[in-house]
């Protein structure tokens, strides 16, 4: 089991857009460097890289919900 | 006058627009997000009221709360500062339905303006000068074939219904141009339902200049121009007044057709409107006229004594224009620059923290517009501009030294921010001798970004 955290303070967003599919499906293996996510500062955005390998990812924060830095945002098993 | 001001919007221009109201005794409401409860504008206004979660769609950008809130507190009137939904002309429209005042011109002169097309056609039948190109929307190959006798190459052709930068192709030829006017046609079309195009010949080099209009709905006058050539990414970053690079001629010329634009949409409140100088062919252009305050604005009021935000204030309180041109005299020269959040020292990486110890600078000819205090965290949530440092003195280069003086006296504690990046400029030759444009500042950091690794802000 393995979390993903926010590596900044921000909006969490799961799409690279709103009218495109998420990075990760609810349930979907991730590969150390596989973007997940979206972490939008101050009007500019920076993709959230997984730094660790797992399967079934579960997220803990939804599309567009503010996160701390460091805060989790997946689950891996 | 007005009795009970809500300001829709937060940082340092809440604050501004307070402290305007409070000067001619109207009572303030701040509204805030879940995320601004602790920030200054929710301080000093006289009460306040939370609008939402963190996210401007859920807050700041949210109509019905907004306006749920100005009933609530009993607010006759609202200011939408800049941002947010300050050019919105649904706000404006439901504004009015609720039966409140708009601070601002009406939702129909925001929708003329907005439009790219109908703000176009608006300046030139005010005798506004235009960038060549076609009067409204092209009607097909063989009248864009024509307009390219106007403008030239390279050209520009933008989707009507576009914004942002989307759907804009430039060709540097007339084969480049035949087979980019129809992909552009069907890309428009898929992307905003509407392929309606029109053409632009491509300024090159050339100076960002506005001019300031303060309208009542019938008469207009104008506070003469800003000069903001020094961007990044076409944000403007460094604003001054007056342009440098005027001639006396063409300075009343270009004032001239603000004021007619103004006055033929009947404008109301303070607005800009924007140009493009090309200094070699000393031509200037429209570009679009901007409906609301903008960030830039203490620079005008540094050189003509005159409170904008207070002046707007009065005319959506049903006054009349105070003010005839006759009494607008400029003196000196101010510049002010944009602190914020940022670390120029990491390609100006956003920079959330927390304020620890705050010094400001002070002294003749120095003001600081902040949302800033000891302690305050700066949240990731909104834009990153801190405050703006704005300077006059009796001429640019003496407003450049106090700018120097005073940037070196300003610690912010706890962040990064652009600070460095000023100092630099300040002391840098093309800018003190003004030889800049709107691309001139890009090439600077490519050149520069090993000199900008400043201490803490």
């Amino acid at each position: 089991m393995a979390q993903i955290l926010s590596p900044l303070p921000g909006t969490f967003y799961r799409a690279p857009s709103p009218d495109k599919p998420p990075y990760k499906a609810d349930g979907d293996a991730v590969a150390v460097g596989d973007v997940i996510g979206l972490i939008e500062v101050m009007k500019s955005f920076h993709e959230v890289t997984s730094e660790v390998a797992g399967t079934n990812i579960r997220f803990s924060v939804d599309n567009e919900e503010p996160v701390m830095a460091g805060a989790p945002l997946a689950d891996l098993d | 006058m007005l009795k009970k001001l809500l300001v829709a919007n937060r940082g340092e221009i809440a604050v501004r627009i307070i402290r305007a109201a409070r000067d001619l005794g109207i009572a303030t409401v701040a509204v805030h997000s879940a995320a601004d409860a602790d920030s200054l504008h929710v301080q000093i206004a006289d009460e306040a009221v939370n609008i939402g979660p963190p996210a401007a769609k859920k807050s700041y950008l949210n109509m019905a709360a907004i306006l749920a809130a100005a009933e609530a507190t009993g607010a006759d009137a609202i200011h939408p500062g800049y941002g947010f939904l300050a050019e919105n002309a649904e706000f404006a429209d439901a504004v009015a339905a609720a039966g409140l005042i708009f601070v601002g011109p009406s939702g129909d002169a925001i929708r003329l303006m907005g439009d790219k097309v109908s703000a176009r056609s608006a300046a030139h039948a005010a005798g506004v000068p235009v960038v060549p190109g076609s009067a409204g929307r092209v009607a097909g190959i063989e009248e864009a074939r024509h307009i390219l006798i106007d403008t030239g190459f390279p050209v520009m052709i933008k989707a009507a219904a576009g914004g942002g930068g989307r759907g804009i192709r430039i060709a540097t030829n007339l084969t480049e141009f035949e087979q980019a006017f129809p992909q552009a046609e069907a890309e428009a079309l898929a992307a905003f339902g509407d392929g309606g195009l029109y053409m632009e010949k491509v300024v090159g080099r050339a100076r960002h200049i506005e001019v300031q209009v303060l309208g009542d709905g019938s008469d207009a006058i104008h506070l003469c121009e800003r000069e903001c050539s020094l961007q990044r990414r076409r944000q403007k970053v460094w604003e001054e007044a007056p342009s440098a690079a005027l001639s006396e001629s063409l300075r009343d010329r270009l004032c001239a057709s603000a004021v007619a634009l103004a006055r033929a949409v009947g404008y109301s409140g303070a607005g800009t409107v924007e140009y493009l100088y090309d200094d070699e062919a000393d031509q200037f252009y429209f570009i679009e006229m901007n409906t609301r305050i903008q960030v830039e604005h203490p620079v005008t009021e540094m050189i003509t004594g005159v409170d904008l935000v207070a002046e707007g204030l009065r005319i959506a309180g049903g006054e009349p224009l105070r003010l005839k041109q006759r009494d607008i005299t400029p003196r000196g020269h101010a510049i002010e620059v944009r602190i914020n959040a940022e670390d120029p020292a990491r390609d100006f990486a956003p920079f959330p923290g927390k304020v620890g110890d705050l010094r400001l600078p002070g002294g003749p000819g120095v003001r600081f517009d902040s949302m800033l205090y000891p302690g305050y965290q700066v949240p990731p949530f909104y834009d990153s501009l801190l405050a703006k440092l704005i300077v006059h003195a009796e001429t640019r280069e003496a407003a450049i030294t106090r700018l120097t003086r005073a940037l070196s006296e300003l610690s912010i504690e706890g962040m990064k921010t652009t600070k460095p990046l000023f100092l630099a400029l300040a002391a840098d030759e093309t800018v003190r001798a003004g030889a800049v444009h709107t691309r001139w500042l890009e090439g600077w950091l490519t050149e520069n970004a090993s000199r900008l690794g400043g201490a803490q802000g």
